[in-house]
Formats: C-alpha cells, sequence, structure tokens
C-alpha cells in the first residue's frame, strides 16, 4: 500500500479539496513539481496550469489554478490557489478603474446615479397613477 | 370620524405593505443563510495563507518588508465596506459614525484622511457628505468575487507602498449573531505590531527549513498581497452577512409593525361603521316618531 499525505487546496473563496494523496503534480513558478509523500519541506509560488492529484486507490482528480501558492510540510501538502486570472498589467488596470469609479461616482455621473434618477422618476409616476386610480374609484360610482 | 371607506383603503394598503415586508425578511433569512455559508467558506485560506507566512517571518527574521514596518502617520485611509441596498435599519449608518469618530480623531492630529468606498451606500454617503474618496467599487452583489476587489485593494497598496498613506484601516459590520452586527475598525496596513509577533511566536515552535523557489523575500511580498486581499474579502463577505441579518431583523419589525397598524384601522373602521348604522336607525326611528 503506498504512502499517503493530506493535502488540502484552498481558495480564498471556498475550499477546493481536503483528502489523503498519494501524489500531487504542480507547475510551480521555477518547473513542474511532482510531490510524493515524504517530500522535503518546500515552499513555492504556482504558475496558472492544471493541479493533479492522485487520490488513494489511484483514482486521479485535476484542478484549474490560476496561480498561488504552494507549501509542503513533513504531513500537510497546500495549495493556496489564486481565485482569480491575475497578470501584473490586469491589475494595474483595475486599480485604475477603481479609482476612476471614485472620481466619477463622486462628480455624479455614474451608472449608479442614472439608477436612482430612474427609480426616483418611476416612484412619481406610480404614486401619479395611484392618484389616478382613486379618482376614478371616487368619482366613478361608487355604493356609499 | 373618518369614513369608513377611507379606513377600508388604507386597512388595504397596509395590507399589500406587510405582504411586501413578509416576503424581504424570508428572501433575507435565506439569503443570510447562504452568505453565512460564504463566510465559514474563506475561513480555511485565511488560517493557511497565517500558517505560512508565520513561517516565512520566522526564517527570514532579518528582513523587514515595508508591510511590517510601523512609519510616521502623516495620512491614514480607510476602506469602508458597506452594503449596496438600504432597508437594513442603522447598518450602514452605525458603521459610518464610528467611522467618522476614528477620522476625526486623526484629522484633530492633523492626519489628513482618505477613503475608499466599497458599496453603494458608502459611495452615496461620501457624495452628501463629502470626503477624500480615493477608489471605489460597488454593485458586487450577494456573491462577491475576490476579482472584483482586487483593482480597489490594489490602488490603496499602491499609494501605500509610495508612501502617499502612511495606515490603512479597514472599516466593517462584525457579525456576532443574528440579532447583532458590530461595526469593527482593524488595521490593515502595516500589519498591527501584535499580529506581526504572534507570526513570529507560531512559527518558533515548528521550525523547519523550507527549501525555497524562489527566494523567500519574493514569496513574502506575494503572500502578503494575498493576506491583505483576504482579509478585505472576508469583510465584504462578513459584512454581506450582517446586511442580510439586519435586512431581516428590520424586515420583521416592520411586518410586526404593520400588524400593529391593521389592527388599530380595523377597530376604527369597525367604530365607523357602528356609529354609521346608529345614526341610521336613530334617523328612521325619529322619523317614523314624526310621522
Amino acid at each position: 500500500m503506498p504512502a499517503k499525505v493530506h493535502c488540502d487546496i484552498v481558495s480564498a473563496e471556498r475550499q477546493l479539496f481536503a483528502g489523503l494523496v498519494e501524489m500531487v503534480v504542480a507547475a510551480g513558478s521555477e518547473g513542474d513539481l511532482g510531490i510524493l509523500p515524504g517530500h522535503a519541506p518546500l515552499l513555492t509560488a504556482l504558475k496558472p496550469g492544471p493541479v493533479r492529484i492522485i487520490k488513494e486507490g489511484g483514482e486521479e482528480e485535476v484542478f484549474y489554478v490560476n496561480g498561488g501558492f504552494l507549501e509542503v510540510q513533513p504531513k500537510v501538502v497546500t495549495i493556496l490557489a489564486d481565485s482569480a486570472e491575475r497578470a501584473h498589467d490586469m491589475d494595474e488596470a483595475a486599480a485604475e478603474e477603481a479609482k476612476q469609479r471614485a472620481k466619477e461616482a463622486l462628480e455624479g455621473k455614474s451608472s449608479e446615479m442614472d439608477y436612482s434618477a430612474a427609480s426616483a422618476q418611476l416612484a412619481e409616476s406610480v404614486a401619479q397613477l395611484r392618484a389616478i386610480q382613486q379618482m376614478k374609484k371616487k368619482f366613478g360610482g361608487s355604493s356609499k | 370620524m373618518a369614513g369608513a371607506k377611507e379606513v377600508r383603503t388604507k386597512i388595504a394598503s397596509v395590507q399589500s405593505t406587510r405582504k411586501i415586508t413578509r416576503a424581504m425578511e424570508m428572501v433575507a433569512a435565506s439569503k443570510m443563510r447562504r452568505a453565512q455559508e460564504r463566510m465559514s467558506a474563506t475561513k480555511p485560506y485565511a488560517s493557511r495563507i497565517r500558517n505560512v507566512i508565520a513561517h516565512l517571518a520566522n526564517a527570514d527574521v532579518e528582513y523587514q518588508h515595508s508591510f511590517l514596518v510601523d512609519r510616521e502617520v502623516k495620512k491614514v485611509a480607510y476602506i469602508v465596506v458597506s452594503s449596496d441596498r438600504g432597508l437594513c435599519g442603522g447598518l450602514n449608518v452605525n458603521l459610518f459614525k464610528q467611522m467618522l469618530r476614528e477620522a476625526r480623531d486623526w484629522s484633530d492630529k492633523g492626519v489628513a484622511v482618505q477613503y475608499c468606498a466599497i458599496g453603494n451606500k458608502a459611495m452615496s454617503f461620501f457624495r452628501s457628505f463629502g470626503g477624500d474618496v480615493v477608489a471605489s467599487v460597488n454593485g458586487l452583489g450577494d456573491a462577491p468575487h475576490l476579482s472584483d476587489l482586487i483593482g480597489t485593494i490594489k490602488a490603496m497598496i499602491d499609494s501605500f507602498e509610495n508612501g502617499d498613506i502612511d495606515r490603512i484601516y479597514l472599516v466593517y459590520n462584525e457579525f456576532v449573531n443574528t440579532m447583532t452586527q458590530q461595526p469593527f475598525v482593524q488595521q490593515v496596513l502595516p500589519l498591527p505590531a501584535g499580529e506581526v509577533a504572534e507570526f513570529r511566536d507560531e512559527g518558533s515552535e515548528h521550525r523547519w527549513d523550507y527549501i525555497y523557489e524562489p527566494a523567500p523575500r519574493e514569496l513574502i511580498e506575494g503572500l502578503l498581497l494575498r493576506f491583505i486581499e483576504t482579509q478585505v474579502y472576508q469583510a465584504v463577505v462578513e459584512n454581506n452577512a450582517c446586511e442580510q441579518a439586519a435586512r431581516m431583523v428590520a424586515m420583521k419589525a416592520a411586518t410586526d409593525n404593520a400588524g400593529d397598524l391593521i389592527r388599530d384601522l380595523e377597530l376604527l373602521y369597525n367604530k365607523a361603521r357602528q356609529a354609521a348604522i346608529t345614526q341610521e336607525i336613530s334617523e328612521i326611528v325619529s322619523g317614523a316618531a314624526a310621522v
């Protein structure tokens, strides 16, 4: 019976896998890695790519990770998966966008403003409609 | 006395309001359960990444990353996590109040304060209140994703690294239980000294040498970044659970109030009806007596 090691694959949003495995294969930043039970303690960054685990009994499962970190301790292998695709320039663009949003929202040009304006208009027309209905009820033949 | 007809229409209108608030209460209750699940789903990643950083901090003790070093404070930033929608009681207002108290302490000391708004309510608050908002994100919905937050967090971390901001706080509601949510201000950057000491402690119990690929310094940079992102993400998820809980409680109160109102109105209606009948009878009787 082959040796086993506990493996956790977690992302910030949820736990992807937890259990005993015979082997973990991942794409490290310095090259592909195959980790068997008894591996020396290791900490490495991961490149985006598949992480293959061989579970007890030889069953395989593949997870796709968008990069992250892999930690090997004597009794446990942990993969901290990034939950989002990220590249440096993409992060940069997103940061720029966040600042832009703040500016636009303060100047009152954002879509959210349109939304509140539209909902105010909607409330107004609903009120008008209700007034019309009430008038109809009042003058259009009532029993009392 | 008010006309019976007016009272009847009023009752009908309150009844339909009650129907809506009751539906919102039930929707919020089921959303809250899911939000709580999401909250607990973020826990494993956070605890693991803490462990890894603890090991790393011990592996290279001399290295002081800029995220770990406390410096003189000239400018602070608050990342304010609010809900996107209203009708959740005093949740957001209490949070803003707490934040303003803290911010005032800083400005009294002559420290400039900047804000980062997460959620529509924070944005509209700053629009009316004023304040130097440097980054914002909204419309995260009930199931927020980390990828939606990365840009905002990066903008803040960049200004921290440039030296534009010397300290970053995170403001959100802490989920105590369904009935209680508490405004909570947490220092994010630099990592609080207690937490750093904790890192050093945790690692010292079981030390072993890692093989690092690439060098530890490059790794710790990436890990700290993710650690901070996780903290903000957790705050957003927790605030979301708070929002649903607060809405559930607020809508329950609204439903109960509508019930009371309906009872009062029905009493009023019956009185009016009775008065009308009595008057009619007395008119008939006096009419018959006159004949």
